[in-house]
């Protein structure tokens, strides 16, 4: 019981420690609120559509989270690419909007 | 005291290997993009059930680290950690503990249509066990009572192979599979059953439509069936989701659907409105012939489940739940609630 209750503690601070140190809130990604670019572009088209695949696929099963450095965001597309069996078309537009 | 003489050829080969495993994870740590660093992420909890008069405490973690080895092989596992704190009638509290491996499977993105998958992975079977079972995604802090069909192990995990992908994709539909087989293993850490099987899924971005068919054949002992299927709907622009699956083991059977909302919309996240989310299940266990292997109540029972959500920030949530359950072997009242964290995190600093 200590143990558990020790390694939630470690985790909830290594949680904290790590999300501030990776990154500053600026360059952080918030999939809940992200920057859209300009539709002409095509990194915008990719962007736009990625949260299309986000909202889609990711939020059918769980709520977004809060932010994220932009060091994991390959990973995170990684695993929801096996999770949500998305296609290469849709993992590509989901990384370019978590990590522009 | 006996001291075992051994040939020195054996140190030398393990320090072999380990300096071979280290090269090959030093290297793979090199080669992986810079957005691609490993990760921790997870749930922990403290939750609470009271059934009839008699509250179980379980604080719990479930760790989930993702570890990409090149950008098409990803290295996944999950454990789940927790104690029980529960009453025994006369003598106050005891305590038992749980550690057990979730999840421990390498995928391989061979094309664009599919991913070859090995190891102990989650079984595909309908929704819950691979989508929602979760502390930090499920919106109860039980699963369904059908949750044990089909899945292969007490954990929901089965040790063998899988191909799964997305067979077809455009804008207004998707089209995915799973194909999967699985061995014996009683393993304390790999228990598993051996069955072969199937899940096909359908997705319609336009009217936010989900539907799927799984089927699962167990070719162990008295070999046996297992089908299901589910339908979920979460319609564009509303924040209303209704989802449900059906399941069908030898000999029981059952279904349940949730339907939940937001009061309010993302927009007004700051509000303690659109932090509020009411839910709602109900589930219904039919029983054919008593079976204490598939994990259903032993006589026919139908539960009410009305829960009610709130989320202090989109990490940390609080859950409470009724449920009436109405069963030929006792009516009760079942209460829980439980307060859930959700963590992520790189494994280490990045540049």
């Amino acid at each position: 019981m200590k143990l558990l209750i020790l390694s939630i503690c470690l985790l909830v601070s290594a949680n904290h420690a790590v999300a501030q140190s990776s990154g500053s809130p600026q360059n952080r990604p918030t999939p809940n609120k992200p920057v859209v670019a300009q539709n002409s572009t095509p990194q915008g088209n990719d962007r736009e559509d990625g949260q299309q695949v986000f909202h889609r696929n990711c939020s059918r099963c769980h709520h977004e989270p809060q932010g994220f450095p932009p060091a994991i965001a390959g990973t995170v597309a990684h695993h929801m690419r096996v999770r949500a069996n998305l296609s290469e078309k849709e993992y590509q537009a989901l990384l370019s909007f978590l990590n522009p | 005291m006996i001291f075992r003489h051994t040939p020195s050829w054996p140190h030398v080969s393990r320090f072999r290997i380990l300096g071979f495993a280290a090269t090959l994870l030093f290297g793979a740590v090199y080669s992986i993009r810079a957005q691609d660093t490993p990760l921790l992420s997870g749930g922990a909890g403290f939750l609470t059930q009271t059934t009839a008069g008699n509250t179980t405490y379980i604080p719990t973690v479930a760790p989930v680290l993702e570890f990409p080895i090149t950008d098409r092989l990803l290295i996944e596992s999950k454990a789940n950690l927790l104690e029980s704190a529960f009453p025994r009638p006369g003598r106050g509290y005891d305590t038992s503990h749980y550690v057990a491996l979730a999840y421990l499977q390498g995928d391989f993105q061979a094309n664009s249509h599919a991913t070859l998958t090995g190891g102990y992975f989650y079984t595909p079977f309908n929704t819950f066990n691979e989508r929602l079972s979760p502390i930090w995604i499920n919106s109860f802090t039980d699963g369904p009572l059908i949750s044990s069909i089909g899945v292969g192990s007490s954990s929901g995990s089965i040790l063998g192979g899988m191909i799964r992908g997305n067979a077809f994709h455009n804008a207004s539909a998707s089209i995915t599979y799973d194909l999967y087989f699985s061995a014996n293993s009683a393993k304390e850490q790999f228990s598993s059953t051996r069955l072969a099987g199937t899940r096909v899924g359908f997705y319609f971005p336009r009217t936010g439509l989900e539907g799927g068919v799984s089927f699962n054949r167990v070719l162990q002992g008295t070999h046996s069936s297992n089908t299901g299927a589910h339908l979920w709907w979460t319609p564009p622009g509303s924040r209303l989701r209704f989802r449900s699956e059906y399941a069908h083991a030898v000999h029981s059977q059952g279904y349940w659907f949730e339907l939940g909302s937001q009061l309010a919309g993302p927009a007004d996240s700051a509000r303690f409105i659109a932090r509020v989310e009411p839910v709602f299940r109900f589930q219904q266990t039919f029983r054919s012939k008593p079976d204490a292997t598939d994990g259903l109540p032993g006589a026919n029972t139908q539960r009410a489940d009305f829960g009610l959500n709130y989320r202090l920030r989109n990490e940390l949530r609080i859950n409470t739940s009724y449920s009436r359950r109405f069963s030929t072997t006792g009516n009760a009242n079942i209460w829980q609630s439980g307060l859930v964290y959700r963590f992520l995190f790189p494994a280490w600093r990045s540049k």
